[in-house]
C-alpha cells in the first residue's frame, strides 16, 4: 500500500505541474494582450506598458512561469516600490485586481464551496441511492415506477431552473428563507443560520444528482442480483433482505462509490450555476470572474486546485477498491 | 525436424509478463504458458492437441497462426520460416492458414450479415472466385449444412451449432491448406457436437485440409485426430497415434487423464481402475523444477525434480519422460 | 417402491423427494416458454438421480424449481414437489414461501456450475461458509466457524484453518468447487442438487469432484439429485437416470436400462452421437439432425418427431398428432414412444447397422 501510495503522490506532482504548464501555454498564445485589459475606460499607451510592467507581463512566458514556481515553495514579492506587497508561502501568485494574495482568495472562497459539496453530496446520496434501492427491489411495481418519474424530472430540469424556481417560490414568494442573509455563516457559530444559507443550494444540486444516482444504482443492484453468488446466498436459505443488504449492496456500492467521488470533485472545480444564482462567493465563482477579466494568477491556481481534487479523490477511489475488492492488489 | 512436413515448430515458446507493483513497476513474473514444444505436422493428417488448462494448449494453436507473436522458436510454414515475418509477408499466407474459434457467440460479428462475413476473406486477399464472390458464398453455405438463402440474415437469428457452422464456413472460404480448430465443439450441446464433428471430417476427407485439432474432450480428440499431443503446463508430454495413445498410453499423465474421462457405459466405469491425481495443478507463473508433472506424478524420483526429460522415442510413441511405461 | 408411475401407495418417508406432475412456464412478451412439462421424479436417501439433458430440455429449471428459487412473479408452477422434513413434509410449490426458504441450506442444498463465479469474491470463504449454518442455527458464532473449518477438512482442503480466512480467488477451480461443497454440507443435508457440477473444470479434478461426491454421499446417506448433460458421468456415478428433452421426461430408468436398453428414440440418439474411446475402427457419429425445438411454439404431438428417424416405425400419423405417455414394460423403466415397445429394440438396432 505504501509504495502504491507514494507512486500515485509522485504522478500527481508531475500532473499538478503539467497542468499549470497548459495553462500558462494556454495565456501565452491568445491573440491579445492582457496588459491591454488591465485598465478601465481612461486607457492609453502610456498606461497600459505601466501595467504590463507592473505585472509582469513584460517578461517572457518562461520568465514568468519560472516566477510562478518559484513563489509556491519561497513566497513572492509583487510590485515595487511603496505598492510591493509580499505573499508568503506558498504563493500562488497576486492578484492585482482584487489587490489581494490568491492563495488568501482560495482560503477565503473553498469553505464555502466544500460545505456546498459535502452537503449536497450526503443529500444526493442518501435520496439517490435510497430510492435507486427501493427501485430494483420493486422492480417493475409502482415504487419502482414512480422513480422512473422522478429521475426524469431531475435529468431534464436544469440547474438553473431548479434553483431559480427555488429562488422565487421558497425564498421570495413564500419568505420561508430571507432574502437577505447575511453571508456565510459556520456550521458552530450558527448552526440555523448555517442551514438557511447551504438549504437551497443543496436542494438544487441534490436534485440533478439525485436523479442521475437513483438510475444509476438500481442498474448496478440488478445487475449484481444477477450474478450467481447471490443465487448462492438464497440457496442457503437468507431472507432477501439480507440478500440485498449484505450480499447485493456491498458489490454495487463500488460503481456508487467512483461516480460520486469524481462528481465531488467536479463540485470542487465550481459549482458556478448554482454559486451564482444564490450568490455564493464559492470557488465556481471566483473563477468565472478571474476568467471574464483575465486574472491569470487565480485562473491558473483554482485550475490547479481542480486539477489536484480530482487527483486526490481518484486515489482515494482507489484505496477504497483496494479495501472493498479483495481481489485488487495495489 | 522432417523436411516433407507442412508445418514445423521448433522450441517455440510465448512467455506473458505480468507486471508486479514496485515503485516504477520493474519486478516482472512471467507466464510460461508455451514453454519450449516442438512439433512436425504433415500435410493432410489431423493433430489433436489435448491439456486441461494452463497447459497452453489455446496459446500454442494461435502462435502456430501468429496471432500471437512468439517469445522465442521457429514456425516454419511449407519450407519457409515465417517466425519473424511481418504482417505484410504473412498476408497471403493468412489464405491458406486459418483459424476457427471456440466460442460460436462472440466469434461472429452481430452487426454483419453472415453473407458479409464469409465473404470477407475474399475481400481481404482480393480474390475474385468465378461466378462472383456471392455465388461462391452461397455454395459454401450450402457445403456446411446451411441454406444459402440466408445470406443475409444475422448470427443472432441462428442457434450456437449453426453459428459454428458460419464460422467453419469463413475459415475454408479461400480453400485453406492449414487450419487450426481451437475447442471448436466445446460450446455446443452434445447432438450438436455430433454434427460439427461429422462436418470438419467430411470437409478433411473432401479437401485434404491439415487441421491442428485443440480441445480438452478426449474422447472426442481421438475421434477426429490421426495422432495426439498431450500437453502439461506448456510442454509436451506425449505424441502418438490416436490409437497407440489411448490403447498404450505412456507417460504418467496420459495415464491419468485417460483413466479420469468417464466413459458413457456403466459397466466399463464401475469396474475400471482409475488413478486420481493427488494435488493441484502448479501456477504457470512458477513451473515446477525439471519434469513439470513431478509434483502429481506416482513415479517422481529425484532426477525428476532435478533434469527436465527430452522427448525421446519409446516403441511407435514420443515421450518427454524418465520413467515411460 | 418407487413412486414414479402411479404416484398411488407411496410411503412418503421412503422417499427425499417426490416430483408430481410439475409445469414451469414463463410468460413473455412473445408468448409462454412452457420449460417443464408434466415431470414427475423421486428421489430416496442414498442414491443419485441424474437428469440428463441438452440445453433447453429444462433441467437446470427443475433443479431451481425444487430449491424454490424461482421469482414467482415471472415464473408459474403447477404440479407439486414434496420435501420430506422430519416427520412433515412441505409441498415447494404450494406451501408458504417461508416455509420453503426454512428448507434451503437445512434440508436441501445446492452446488452450482461455475465455482468462480458462485462464490461472493469479497467475503471469506470462512463467513460464506459460517453465514449458511447461521442462518439455520442463529448466533451460534463459534459454532458456525468450527463446523467451516470441519466441512473443508472433511472436503479435502489442506490446512483448513488456515485456509478459512483466505478469499475465493485465492482457490483454484477444483478448490472452489470443494469450497461450494463444503457450504452446501453445513447443516448436513438430506438432498444434494449438483448442477453441472464439474462442467466448469477439468477432467482430472472432475474425478476428484465426483469421487469426494460419492464418499460424502455414502457419509451422510444423502439423495443426490446430479444435473448434467455428460453422458460419461452419468454412467460414473448414477443409479437411475432421467432423460430430458424440451421440457419432458422421456425415458427414465436404472443406469443400466438407460445405457444398455435405451427405448426412446432421443436416448438412442444422444449415445450414438456421443464419441466413445475406441480401441478399433473408428465408427462415425451418428448424429440428431435438426435443432431443439422452441419452448414457446412447441410442435403439438411429440416434440422430438421432427428430428426423429423412426418416425415411419410409428402408427401413421401418431407422432403428430399427440405426445406419447410415459409407459414400460419393465418395472422403473418407463418411456414416451408411440412405436409398440416390444418393436423397439430391433428397429433400433437396424438402425445403428445401416450406419456404421
Amino acid at each position: 500500500m505504501f509504495t502504491f501510495v507514494s507512486r500515485r503522490l509522485f504522478y500527481a506532482a508531475i500532473t499538478l505541474l503539467i497542468v499549470s504548464m497548459a495553462v500558462y501555454a494556454i495565456f501565452a498564445l491568445l491573440p491579445f494582450d492582457p496588459a491591454a485589459l488591465t485598465c478601465g475606460q481612461h486607457c492609453n499607451k502610456i498606461v497600459i506598458e505601466a501595467n504590463r510592467h507592473r505585472l509582469g507581463y513584460d517578461k517572457s512566458i518562461w520568465d514568468q512561469y519560472w516566477l510562478f514556481l518559484h513563489g509556491i515553495f519561497a513566497g513572492r514579492n509583487y510590485g515595487t516600490g511603496s505598492i510591493a506587497f509580499n505573499c508568503p508561502a506558498p504563493a500562488l501568485g497576486y492578484s492585482y485586481n482584487e489587490n489581494k494574495c490568491v492563495t488568501q482568495m482560495l482560503a477565503d472562497t473553498l469553505p464555502i464551496t466544500l460545505n456546498l459539496a459535502i452537503g449536497a453530496l450526503i443529500l444526493w446520496l442518501i435520496i439517490g441511492v435510497g430510492l435507486g434501492i427501493i427501485a430494483a427491489r420493486f422492480k417493475g411495481r409502482w415504487p419502482d415506477t414512480a422513480s422512473t418519474i422522478f429521475v426524469l424530472l431531475g435529468t431534464s430540469l436544469p440547474v438553473f431552473v431548479t434553483g431559480l424556481f427555488l429562488l422565487i417560490w421558497i425564498t421570495i414568494r413564500w419568505n420561508i428563507i430571507p432574502l437577505n442573509l447575511s453571508g456565510y455563516v459556520s456550521l458552530f457559530s450558527n448552526p440555523f443560520g448555517y442551514l438557511q444559507y447551504f438549504i437551497l443550494p443543496w436542494i438544487t444540486l441534490a436534485i440533478s444528482f439525485a436523479a442521475l444516482y437513483t438510475r444509476f444504482t438500481r442498474a448496478s443492484i440488478l445487475e449484481t442480483l444477477g450474478e450467481d453468488y447471490i443465487r448462492t446466498a438464497r440457496a442457503k436459505g437468507l431472507s432477501e433482505k439480507k440478500v440485498l443488504r449484505i450480499h447485493t449492496f456491498r458489490a454495487a456500492l463500488a460503481p456508487i462509490v467512483t461516480m460520486a467521488s469524481l462528481d465531488f470533485a467536479g463540485l470542487i472545480g465550481g459549482a458556478i450555476l448554482t454559486e451564482t444564482i444564490f450568490n455564493l462567493p464559492g470557488v465556481g465563482q471566483l473563477t468565472l470572474r478571474s476568467v471574464y477579466e483575465f486574472d491569470l494568477p487565480v485562473v491558473v491556481a483554482t485550475t490547479i486546485l481542480a486539477a489536484g481534487v480530482v487527483i486526490i479523490m481518484n486515489l482515494i477511489v482507489d484505496m477504497f477498491y483496494a479495501v472493498l475488492d479483495p481481489r485488487v492488489r495495489l | 525436424m522432417s523436411q516433407d512436413a507442412l508445418f514445423s515448430i521448433k522450441d517455440l515458446t510465448k512467455h506473458f509478463p505480468v507486471k508486479k507493483s514496485g515503485i516504477f513497476n520493474n519486478e516482472k513474473a512471467t507466464v510460461k504458458a508455451v514453454d519450449g514444444i516442438s512439433l512436425d505436422i504433415h500435410e493432410g493428417e489431423t493433430v489433436g492437441i489435448v491439456g486441461e488448462s494452463g497447459c497452453g494448449k489455446t496459446t500454442a494453436g494461435r502462435t502456430f497462426l501468429k496471432l500471437v507473436s512468439p517469445t522465442s522458436g521457429q514456425i516454419i510454414y511449407k519450407g519457409q520460416d515465417i517466425t519473424n515475418f511481418s504482417a505484410k509477408k504473412m498476408r497471403p499466407l493468412r489464405a491458406e492458414m486459418q483459424i476457427i474459434f471456440q466460442d460460436p457467440y462472440s466469434a461472429l460479428n452481430p452487426r454483419q450479415t453472415i453473407g458479409k462475413i464469409i465473404s470477407a476473406p475474399f475481400e481481404i486477399q482480393g480474390v475474385t472466385p468465378d461466378g462472383g464472390v456471392k455465388r461462391e458464398v452461397e455454395r459454401i453455405l450450402e457445403r456446411v449444412g446451411l441454406n444459402p438463402e440466408h445470406y443475409n440474415r444475422y448470427p443472432h437469428e441462428f442457434s450456437g451449432g449453426q453459428r459454428q457452422r458460419i464460422g467453419i464456413a469463413r475459415a475454408i472460404a479461400l480453400k485453406p491448406k492449414f487450419v487450426v480448430a481451437d475447442e471448436p465443439v466445446s460450446a455446443l450441446d452434445v447432438s450438436i457436437q455430433a454434427q460439427v464433428i461429422n462436418l470438419l471430417e467430411d470437409l478433411k476427407r473432401e479437401d485434404g485440409i491439415t487441421i491442428v485439432f485443440i480441445a480438452h474432450d478426449l474422447s472426442v480428440v481421438q475421434h477426429i485426430s490421426d495422432r495426439v499431443v498431450v500437453m502439461y503446463l506448456g510442454k509436451i508430454m506425449e505424441i502418438a497415434d490416436s490409437t497407440n495413445l489411448y490403447s498404450n498410453p505412456r507417460h504418467p499423465y496420459t495415464k491419468a487423464l485417460l483413466s479420469a474421462v468417464p466413459q458413457a457405459d456403466p459397466r466399463v466405469e464401475r469396474t475400471r481402475e482409475r488413478i486420481i491425481l493427488t494435488g493441484d495443478l502448479p501456477s504457470p507463473m512458477n513451473p515446477p523444477t525439471g519434469c513439470v508433472f513431478n509434483t502429481r506424478c506416482w513415479k517422481a524420483k529425484d532426477i525428476c525434480r532435478t533434469s527436465a526429460p527430452e522427448l525421446l522415442t519409446v516403441g511407435s510413441s514420443t515421450v518427454a519422460c524418465h520413467f515411460p511405461e | 417402491m418407487p413412486c414414479l408411475i402411479q404416484g398411488l401407495g407411496c410411503n412418503s418417508l421412503e422417499n427425499l423427494l417426490e416430483i408430481k406432475d410439475l409445469r414451469v412456464s414463463f410468460p413473455t412478451d412473445d408468448g409462454d416458454v412452457h420449460a417443464v412439462d408434466n415431470l414427475s421424479l423421486s428421489l430416496k436417501a442414498g442414491e443419485t438421480v441424474a437428469i440428463v439433458g441438452e440445453s433447453g430440455s429444462g433441467k437446470t429449471v427443475t433443479s431451481l424449481s425444487v430449491m424454490g428459487l424461482h421469482n414467482l412473479r415471472s415464473a408459474k408452477l403447477s404440479g407439486s414437489i414434496l420435501i420430506a422434513d422430519g416427520d412433515g413434509t412441505v409441498d415447494v410449490v404450494s406451501d408458504d414461501q417461508e416455509k420453503v426458504r426454512n428448507l434451503r441450506g437445512r434440508v436441501v442444498s445446492m452446488i452450482f456450475q461455475d465455482p468462480m463465479s458462485s462464490l461472493h469474491p469479497y467475503f471469506k470463504i470462512g463467513n460464506q461458509l459460517a453465514e449458511g449454518y447461521l442462518v439455520h442455527n442463529p448466533g451460534k458464532k463459534a459454532e458456525a466457524k468450527a463446523r467451516a473449518i470441519e466441512m473443508l477438512d472433511l472436503v479435502g482442503i489442506p490446512e483448513p484453518d488456515k485456509r478459512v480466512n483466505d478469499f475465493p480467488h485465492q482457490f483454484s477451480g477444483g478448490m472452489r468447487q470443494r469450497v461450494m461443497i463444503a457450504m452446501a454440507l453445513m447443516n448436513t443435508p438430506k438432498i444434494l442438487i449438483a448442477d453441472e457440477p464439474t462442467t466448469a473444470l477439468d477432467v482430472t479434478v472432475q474425478a476428484q469432484i465426483l469421487t469426494l461426491m460419492q464418499k460424502i454421499q455414502k457419509e451422510f446417506n444423502m439423495g443426490i439429485l446430479l444435473i448434467t448433460h455428460d453422458l460419461g458421468v452419468v454412467a460414473q456415478v448414477a443409479d437411475r437416470v432421467s432423460v430430458m428433452y424440451a421440457g419432458n421426461i422421456v425415458e427414465q430408468g436404472s443406469a443400466e436400462d438407460i445405457f444398455y436398453r435405451p427405448m426412446a428414440p432421443y436416448t438412442v440418439g444422444l449415445l450414438q452421437s456421443v464419441p466413445k474411446i475406441s480401441y478399433g475402427k473408428k465408427e462415425r457419429l451418428i448424429s440428431i439432425g435438426g435443432q431443439p425445438p422452441s419452448l414457446i411454439n412447441l410442435p403439438s404431438g411429440c416434440a422430438f418427431a421432427p428430428r426423429c428417424t423412426y418416425i415411419k416405425s410409428a402408427p401413421a400419423g401418431s407422432c403428430d398428432a399427440s405426445l406419447p405417455n410415459l409407459t414400460g414394460v419393465t418395472a422403473g423403466h418407463v418411456s414416451r414412444c408411440h412405436i409398440p415397445e416390444a418393436q423397439r429394440p430391433a428397429i433400433f438396432a437396424h438402425n445403428q447397422e445401416r450406419a456404421n
